[in-house]
Formats: structure tokens, sequence, C-alpha cells
């Protein structure tokens, strides 16, 4: 058998990165439950009903995506469209210059994630801090997120301590409370002195051109009262309709990732600072991206750009919880990762991705916790069916299936096999036949075989007494010692 | 296989005739549990086809992403389950795979309405009795603690419901139900062989809080679960005995007198 990149990562996982994951997992899949259960009788019509709002806005993305230009430049905002990365980080690179920014906030974006934006800015010369506390601590030690809405998922207090105390930000101490202040006092100083103010953005609604933003830090707010520009780097996938869509979904958002009824901060932002009004930036930027979503939106995957980034399947996920988000190898880790990693690569880069897919049990679970019932556990399985057509070996299976389909057609070579197949019972399992059998009897032992001995007790009952029953009778005995036959 | 919505089925006809598929699994290991759906379903009066040409519901190749493989078995099932009878299946996996799997692999086939067809007359076993029967109440007695285990593939079906509801009314059973009941035992089908660790260490939470409920054995929907369970503490040397919903079910109507002694 080949091994599996992920299956080869999650064996390699430190004991206690696999507990920091497991635990937050746990404790986040229990606080989803405990929110939708306490808060609804019955919370499946309202998953059913922000599914079809999110289905039909990518039905009709085209006039959605008009509608909300239109809307936004109508409120004074300055809205562009980046094909690609290469063509977003160049558009945020010169609305910087325009402006003379030389630092810049940033709140957190898996977007920017995805275009890798911090190396790409400061090798340019401009300041970036990440304000999120989880995103902050991956800055200091130049790491990547390993969760969509706990970046830090693979990391516990006493690894922030030390990472604080080697960054000069106070001697190690654990204690979460001690941990936030001090973040907390270093933040103020940089959000006096940035010059701009770089945001995600959780919604845009095509009715009215606001802008949704969700924290529970308040460091997006923090980071647009003192800035002068404002660049918002938003996924084409992220509209809404119209206003009162965000009320389905913001409530389903917050219940989803951390069990709150609403983020601490949700955030409507209107456009630039109007005449009169004390702060907020003067010039606003919303970025369109596409980075591979329109070539998402034509593919028989399209549910999977619902997403509104809660990361409740990763929670839930067992795989998941087994590997740790890195194991994934892009921006997006987990059940949804599985799927939108390898599509929103480069075509020519989806056979280096397409071993994600396979790395699922297909137990549904995240599909059953999915605020927008994506259907995961199916667009993974077409993806599978894409890699065998396409012929990629690094995923092919090493099952021989089209023998085994051969055989599970032709009903005579079937009962046939079921009774030869008894010599495995005598075979140990290093002589068993097949690599998939040698794997299995590693950790596990093999029931024992008893080929057709249902259909020949089934037989036999039809027809009692007659030399024939007796044969039959033999035969199952035989085969299901003890059975009354 | 899949979480899927309840299906728009054929009633099961008022004669109790049926089709019975017993799963690959059933046909090379577990007789004994196919042996069990039969027992319970002639005691409720029902008459039982077995079709002699099955084989398997192509799930295998369908997970596996080989659907050209899984099309030419599915089909072979298509014909062999032929008319309008319900198909009884004692396996939450296959009878998904026969509901939703089937019309996923050939969503771009000419002959999808036909494996639609097929699905719409598919029951997973309990499901049938409960649901599809009417039956609310068990006989017999089986004094044990069983710990429930919940399969993957009877998720977003009646089956979990059904079974936990109809076992719950038989004499002397106690059911326990254990924590983290959402998390899949990492069996998978072929992810049991191509992800081996992780499937294993999937396997080892899940055997540790169900015998933390210190059962006499585990019950569930699906023995490929169960093969997997049991292998697994076999292997390290732990006792973990398994039954399928049919064999509680059996053996509670046996102790009650309701059928022959085994």
């Amino acid at each position: 058998m080949n091994p599996q990149p992920l299956d080869r990562f999650a064996e390699r996982l430190r004991p206690e990165v696999r507990q920091s994951v497991h635990l937050g997992c746990a404790g986040a899949t229990q606080a989803r439950l405990t929110a939708l259960t306490r808060d609804f009788e019955d919370p499946e019509p309202l998953r059913r009903l922000a599914a079809e709002i999110r289905q039909h806005t990518l039905d009709h993305l085209d006039t959605y995506l008009e509608a909300a230009e239109s809307s936004m430049r109508r409120r004074g905002i300055e809205v562009h469209f980046a094909e690609d990365g290469e063509t977003a980080r160049k558009l945020i690179l010169s609305l910087l210059r325009d402006h003379g920014a030389q630092r810049i906030c940033k709140s957190k974006s898996m977007a920017s994630e995805e275009i890798e934006l911090n190396g790409f800015l400061t090798r340019a010369g401009i300041a970036v801090v990440e304000t999120d506390l989880g995103e902050f601590i991956i800055q200091l030690d130049e790491d990547h997120p390993s969760h969509v809405v706990r970046p830090i998922a693979h990391r516990n207090r006493g690894d922030v301590a030390s990472t604080f105390q080697k960054h000069g930000l106070g001697d190690w101490d654990d204690r979460p409370e001690i941990i936030t202040r001090r973040a907390r006092a270093y933040m103020r100083n940089q959000y006096l002195s940035s010059h701009a103010a770089l945001t995600g953005g959780n919604f845009i609604s095509a009715e009215s051109g606001r802008l949704v933003l969700v924290t529970n830090e308040g460091n997006a707010r923090f980071s647009l009262a003192a800035s002068r520009l404002h660049i918002a780097l938003v996924g084409i996938e992220k509209i809404v309709p119209r206003d009162r869509d965000l009320s389905v979904l913001l409530g389903l958002l917050a219940r989803s990732a951390t069990g709150q009824h609403l983020s601490v901060y949700t955030e409507f932002i209107a456009g630039p600072k109007a005449p009169g009004q004390p702060d907020g930036p003067e010039a606003m930027h919303v970025i369109l991206f596409d980075n591979h979503r329109s070539t998402v939106l034509a593919s028989s995957c399209r549910e999977i750009l619902r997403c509104i980034r809660c990361g409740a399947c990763m929670n839930v996920c067992p795989v998941y919880r087994q590997a740790s988000g890195h194991a994934y190898r892009h921006v997006y880790p987990g059940p949804l990762g599985a799927v939108l990693g390898p599509l929103l690569r480069d075509p020519a880069e989806f056979p280096e991705m397409a071993d994600l897919p396979k790395a699922s049990s297909l137990c549904g679970a995240c599909q059953e916790v999915c605020p927008v019932d994506i259907p995961i556990p199916d667009l993974l399985l077409r993806l599978r069916d894409r890699t065998h057509r396409e012929k990629i070996p690094s995923s092919g299976s090493s099952l021989p299936l089209r023998e085994w389909s051969l055989l599970a057609s032709h009903p005579l070579a079937w009962r046939a096999a079921l009774f030869a197949g008894s010599a495995v019972n005598l075979l140990p399992p290093a002589l068993l036949p097949s690599a998939a059998l040698r794997t299995w009897s590693q950790h596990r032992t093999l029931p024992k075989w008893r080929g057709g001995a249902f259909r020949a007790w089934f037989r036999l009952r039809r027809r009692p007494g007659g030399p024939e029953a007796e044969a039959l009778a033999l035969e199952a005995e035989e085969l299901l010692p003890g059975t009354p036959v | 296989m899949l979480p899927r919505r309840p299906v728009n089925r054929t009633l099961p006809l008022p004669h109790k005739r049926l089709q019975l598929m017993i799963t690959c699994l059933c046909d090379a290991f577990y007789a004994d549990v196919a042996q069990a759906s039969v027992e319970i379903l002639e005691h409720l009066g029902c008459e039982i086809e077995f079709p002699e040409a099955q084989t398997c519901c192509g799930q295998p190749a369908f997970n596996s992403g080989d659907w050209e493989a899984a099309r030419r078995v599915i089909r072979h099932t298509e014909t062999v389950f032929g008319g309008n009878l319900p198909i009884v299946v004692p396996s939450g996996s296959c009878s998904a795979m026969l509901q939703h799997g089937n019309a996923l692999c050939f969503e771009r086939q000419p002959d999808l309405p036909q494996i639609v067809d097929l699905g719409r007359r598919a029951w997973e076993i309990v499901d049938y009795i409960v649901n599809g029967l009417g039956v609310r109440c068990w006989p017999g007695r089986l004094a044990a603690r069983a710990a429930f285990h919940a399969s993957c593939h009877s998720r977003g079906s009646r089956t979990t419901e059904a079974a936990s509801r109809l076992l719950s009314t038989i004499s002397g059973l106690e059911l326990l139900h254990p924590n983290e009941p959402e998390q899949c035992c990492g069996f998978g089908g072929s992810f049991a062989v191509t992800f081996p660790h992780i499937s294993t260490s999937m396997g080892n939470l899940k055997i540790e809080n169900l015998l933390a409920l210190e059962p006499d054995f585990v019950v569930s929907a699906d023995m490929s679960c169960l093969m997997h369970q049991q292998g697994l503490a076999q292997k390290q040397g732990r006792p973990l005995t398994v039954r399928h919903f049919v064999q509680v079910l059996r053996d509670a109507l046996r102790n009650g007198g309701f059928l022959g002694p085994a």
C-alpha cells in the first residue's frame, strides 16, 4: 500500500499537538450543539434556509456581483476585481503606496493567507501587524494557521507563553488573561501608529453594499478607527442578496463556530468616513477576489462555495482531529480543505493535492454540522471520481476494484469465490493474498470466513427432507457449526 | 455512505412480501446476521424472496473513485432485484448506497431513473420494521447491557432513532450510549487500509468510549463498523462482543419462546 501523506503526517504528529487539537475540537463541537439545541427546537429548517440562500446566490452570482458592485460604489467604496493572487497582491501594494502607508494593521483574513500577503508586503518594505491574537502568535512564530477560526488550534498555552517570552513580551506566564493583557497593550500602540487597515470580509450585501466583519476581539474595529485607508480582500462568493439574509447567516455562523449567539463584534461597514463623522478611514477599497473560485463555480463541486468559514466541519472531523490542520498542506484544512484545497490550486496542480479527497472515512459528520448543509461527502466522492478518470497515479487505489467488479457482476463466479475464500481462514496474516488484507491484519484480527453459509441454510429450509437436503445440511453444518439446520 | 434525507419510497405491500439483500459482508463473514434477518422478518409474517444472483451494493468501488466499476455492480444489482417489492438490507451503509450513493454514481447516466427507482424500494431493516411495518414494541427478553453504536451511514436516515426506540422496548435490555456518539469508528471501507494509522487511532478512541460503558456487547446497524471495532479490540487482547440489531431482536424472540431453540 502506498503510504498516504496525511496518514504519515498524523503518525508523526507530536502527542501534545494532537491533544490540543482534540480538546479544542471536542469543546467547539459540544458548544455548537448546545447553542443550537438550546436556541431552536429544530435547527434543521434554519440550516436548510441558509443553504438555499447561499446556493441561490452562487447560482446567480454574476447578477449579485454586479448589484454588489454598484451598491458599494453608491456608498463611495472603490471596488476592484482581482482574478488571481498576483493581481491582488500588486493592487494592495499600489493602493498602500498611493496613500503613503508604511505600517498596516491586519485583521484575520483567510483570503490573504491564500496569497501569502504578509510575506509579500514585508518584502516590499511594509510593516504588517496581525491584530487577531491567534494570528499574531502565528506571525511571531512564522507559523501558519491550522484552523479557519482558531488559527492556533495546534498550540497550547505553554507554547504561547514561550513565544511571548522569546519575543520580549514579558516573562514566561501561561495564564490566558496575562497573555491577552500583554497582547492588548502591545496592540494598542500598533493601532495608533497604523496607516491602513487590511481586513477580509465575512459577507457583502448586494442590496445595500454593506461589508460585514465578524470578530470576537474587536480588532477589526480598532484597526479601522485609527487608519486613513481600509482595504478589504473578499472572495467573490461572499455576497448575500439582501441585508435580511444576514439575520439567518450571522446567527448560524457564530453558533456553529463557537456556540455564541453572535460574535462579540459584528461590524456593518457602509463606506468610508462620511463628512462630519469623527473618525474612520477616508478611503475604502474592496477587492473582490477570484483566485480560481470561478473555476470551482463551474465545476461539479460548486456547493463548497456556500461555505461561511465557521470551522464546524473541521471541529467534528475525526480525521482532522488525528492529523491537525497542517496535514492538509493548504490554507483551508479539514473536510472543507479536502474539497477546496485541490480546487483552489491551478488546475495543473490538482494531481499534487488529489490525495486530500481520499482522506476521509465518508462518515458524514461534516455535512451534519454544516450551517449551509454542504454535501461534503458527495463532493469528496466526485473528486475521487475525477482523480480516477484523470488517471492520477498518486492517489490510485491499490485495491483490485475492476477485478472485484467483474466478480460482483457474475453471480456464479461470486458464489465460487465465496466458497473458495475459506482458504483465508487457514493462512497466517503475513501470507494473506492481498496487501489490503495484510495491512488490515497488522492492527486487527480478521473475522472467520463463512462464505456461502447463509445461502446453504436458506436453500435447505425451503426444501425440507430428501437427499438434497441432507447434503445441504452437511454443507451448512460445516460452514456454520452449531446452526440449527 | 452519506447523510441524506429520507427518500420517497414505495410503501411495503400489505402481504409483506419483500426481497432480502444480505450484503457481501454477511455473505462472506456474518451468515448469522443474514439468518437472524430472515428469522425476525418471518416472525413478523413477511414472505422473503432471496435473489440468489445478488452480490454486493457496489460501494467499495464507488467510495474508491472507480465509478465505472461501481456502475457495473450497481447495474447487476438493479437487474437482480427486479420488480416492485421492497428491498430490505441489514446494513445502514448498503441501504444508504442504494438510496443515495447510487444516484450520485449515475448522475450523468441514461439509466439514472431505474437506479433511483431501485433506491426508492430500499430499506434498512430496522427502519423497515419500525417505520415500514409499524412495529413499536418488541416481544421476548434479553438480560444484557448493550452499548449502542450509531453507525455513520445511518446519519440522516431514520435508522438510529428507530433502532433506539425498538431496542429499548425489549424486556431486560439496557441500552447505553457512549460519549462522542457522532465520532466515526474509522472503518470507512478502503480507508481502513489506505489510512491505517488514522483509522486505527479513530477506532481506539471509539473502543475506549464503548468499553467505558462496561457493556455485554456493542450493538449496531452495520457489521462493517463492528468488524473493525472487534478486530482492533481482539488484536489488543481486549474482549469486545459485537451484535447486529437483528441478532439482538432474534435472541430476544428466542428467549421469549417465540422461535425454536438455537
